[in-house]
């Protein structure tokens, strides 16, 4: 843990304290975080994954009542449906319209 | 001998280590570059490789390598004397656990941050990967055993941390909720919990629970311990946020609490230390010391799971290359303070010879208890609070680190579990997986007896698996080091005497087990055997070839 020494300084004692103590506080907060940072990226790209399936469930002949107020997402999920269907299993496009790879 | 001269001691001899021969590794040895991008620099993600901060960075990594094992090892060894334990810890900081460290930190850093696992399938060869998940299996699953003993022994054995120590885990699920629902200042969300978990300390030393003869039916001991696998269960199974992230946050945290009393105490109370340097007088029963102090010490003196931390997660966030310095190796020296800490409050805290040996009747009938019992002597000696608030103090810490881990140890083993069942092409969900480990586990803690009551019984065993993994990491640095025409030599030796200790201990076990007519804990101990033989074959293949120059391997990965 950084303590607070202090040094020759140009700044006033109080500001020199107070960034030591953001420092600290920001060093806390990633001794918080960090250990489950993967964690908690991978549920939130599983989340992600579902949602996907949603907005495209349409487009893969899953009959959606939805679909019509879904395609205005369509181009939201984009830049991220070819990691998707390669994190499926599926080496290519599983959309025709869709060229990614 | 006054503890305080062997504090002083210990304390140069770190010291010592880390100025000297951990500048000889990182520069001449591992020849760390400050200039050599990291992987945290190079796949950069916000998610697992972030640059840190070094002296966050070794915070991490210090809390969670260490823990109650530290603890129960030494607590458990210092029947041998204490010198013994004294010189294996801090040799074996020194010259083992920090070289291991420090070097698993490199080889992982210098491969794109893979883990220990990848790593030896790429430098020992596909099947040290199968080699690595079996070994992985039984470390987990006796830590699980072992620590529900340990915390069971410690609730009843000081029953005024029973309050303190379940009433952590609504302290975490409120600090979990404070920092993600309400989005309260993390500083004072710490001051909080820390000040709330004390005032439990307080409650609970005013209240001390002890259970009746039979609750629900159940002796005490088994009742524990199957209250801790079901909290176990429940822990694992919620998402980590809820409760897992906040009750590591407050035991990292009340880790340097804790060292800061213990240490402070012994500073103040300069205790005596009671125990012999060289126990002749041993209870019966007590198994030799070569080889078995060098497997009943792992954590704190060389400890194959630093290794597993190293490579999973603090290599992918170092921010220079020659951070791994004051990361691994230093690191390893807290854990050594540890310990040290330790054995002086299993040797120190007691008033006469007399005492100690009432303590020391039986092999494994020390370990924590010895160090809560000594530790708060010394505490109420060096800072004035009274024996049983300091026991509870001790206790609690203990009891807190146990439980972090064996709950941590549950949920890891479920991945273990349901990767298995992949290679088996079963599908097994997130329940059923938490369910198999619960029941086995629980399984191989009442093998031990209805209330556990041989349970340390599994801790030599759990050393001596520990070591084959530090041994595994070691000759994955050597090969590395081979391959480079760098002296290997600094891996080479802790290597050969690692193995060969846990080797021995591993036979030496397999006829006291026999004795015992301890069939589950016998097969184990065979496992273990063939998995050390294993260990050798592999090393000693990897390493004939290196030497013979088939580095191509190395190019690919390692552009230094």
């Amino acid at each position: 843990m950084p303590s607070s020494s202090t040094g020759p300084d140009a700044r006033t004692p109080t500001d020199r304290l107070r960034e030591r103590w953001g420092a600290f506080v920001d060093g806390l907060s990633e001794f918080y975080h960090a250990p489950y940072r993967q964690t908690f990226a991978r549920a939130k790209r599983d989340e992600d994954d579902h949602f996907m399936l949603v907005v495209l469930a349409d487009a893969l002949g899953v009959p959606d009542p939805a679909a019509y107020h879904s395609l205005e997402l369509l181009p939201a999920v984009y830049p991220e449906f070819h990691a998707w269907h390669r994190r499926l299993g599926l080496d290519r496009s599983p959309l025709e319209h869709v060229g990614c790879c | 001998m006054n503890s305080l001269v062997l504090l002083v001691i210990g304390l140069a001899i770190f010291t010592a280590g880390y100025l000297i021969y951990s500048r000889y590794l990182s520069e001449r040895v591992y020849q760390l570059d400050a200039a050599h991008t990291t992987p945290a620099h190079e796949f950069q993600d916000g998610v697992d490789y972030v640059p840190t901060n070094k002296f966050v960075l070794w915070g991490h990594h210090f809390t969670s390598v260490a823990g109650a094992a530290p603890i129960v090892g030494p607590g458990i060894a210092v029947i041998w004397g204490w010198l013994p334990a004294f010189v294996w810890v801090t040799v074996g900081t020194v010259f083992f656990a920090g070289m291991h460290d420090l070097g698993a930190l490199w080889a992982s850093a210098r491969n794109r941050g893979q883990s220990i696992g990848t790593l030896s399938g790429r430098y020992i060869g596909p099947r040290g990967r199968n080699l690595f998940l079996v070994v992985i299996f039984l470390l987990l699953l006796m830590v699980i055993a072992a620590f529900a003993v340990v915390i069971k022994d410690l609730l009843i054995g000081t029953p005024t941390a029973v309050i303190p120590a379940w009433g952590a885990i609504l302290v975490a699920l409120v600090i979990g909720q404070m920092i993600y629902r309400w989005r309260m200042n993390l500083a004072v969300t710490t001051v909080i919990g820390v000040t709330a978990l004390y005032a439990l300390i307080l409650l609970g030393d005013r209240f001390p629970i002890e259970l009746g003869e039979s609750t629900l039916g159940m002796s005490p001991a088994t009742f524990w311990i199957v209250a801790l696998f079901v909290y176990a269960g429940i822990a694992s199974l919620l998402p980590v946020w809820v409760l897992l992230q906040p009750r590591d946050y407050i035991n990292g945290v009340q880790l340097f609490i804790g060292l800061g009393i213990l240490y402070g105490a012994v500073l103040f109370s300069a205790p005596t230390v009671v125990a012999p340097a060289f126990n002749s007088n041993v209870p019966e029963g007590t198994p030799g010391l070569v080889p078995l102090l060098f497997v009943t010490i792992a954590c704190g003196a060389i400890s194959g799971f630093h290794g597993m931390v190293s490579s999973g997660t603090s290599s992918k966030q170092l921010d220079k290359e020659t951070d791994a310095r004051f990361v691994g190796y230093f690191g390893a020296v807290g854990e050594g303070l540890l310990a040290l800490g330790a054995i002086i409050a299993a040797t120190a805290g007691f008033r006469t010879l007399a005492d100690w040996e009432e303590v020391y009747s039986a092999f494994g009938n020390g370990g924590v208890g010895a160090f809560v019992q000594g530790g708060g002597a010394i505490v109420e000696g060096g800072l004035g609070l009274p024996a049983s608030l300091s026991a509870t103090i001790l206790a609690t810490m203990a009891v807190l680190f146990a439980a972090t881990t064996m709950d941590t140890a549950v949920r890891l083993l479920r991945f273990v579990v349901q990767e298995g069942g992949d290679l088996l092409k079963v599908k097994v969900n997130k329940g059923v997986a938490t369910a198999i480990v619960l029941v086995v586990g629980l399984a191989l803690t009442f093998s031990q007896g209805a209330g556990g009551e041989g349970g340390m019984r599994i801790w030599p065993l759990f050393g001596t698996t520990n070591q084959l993994l530090a041994s595994l990491t070691l000759s994955i640095v050597a090969v590395m080091l081979l391959r480079k025409g760098r002296n290997a030599w600094p891996a080479l030796v802790p290597l050969v005497l690692v193995f060969a200790m846990a080797f021995y201990a591993a036979i030496v076990q397999l006829g006291d087990l026999y004795e015992a007519q301890d069939w589950l804990l016998l097969g184990l101990d065979l496992v273990i055997v063939v998995a050390a033989v294993w260990v050798a074959f592999e090393a000693v293949l990897s390493m004939r070839s290196a030497r013979a120059g088939e580095s191509e391997d190395a190019e690919l990965v390692d552009r230094s």
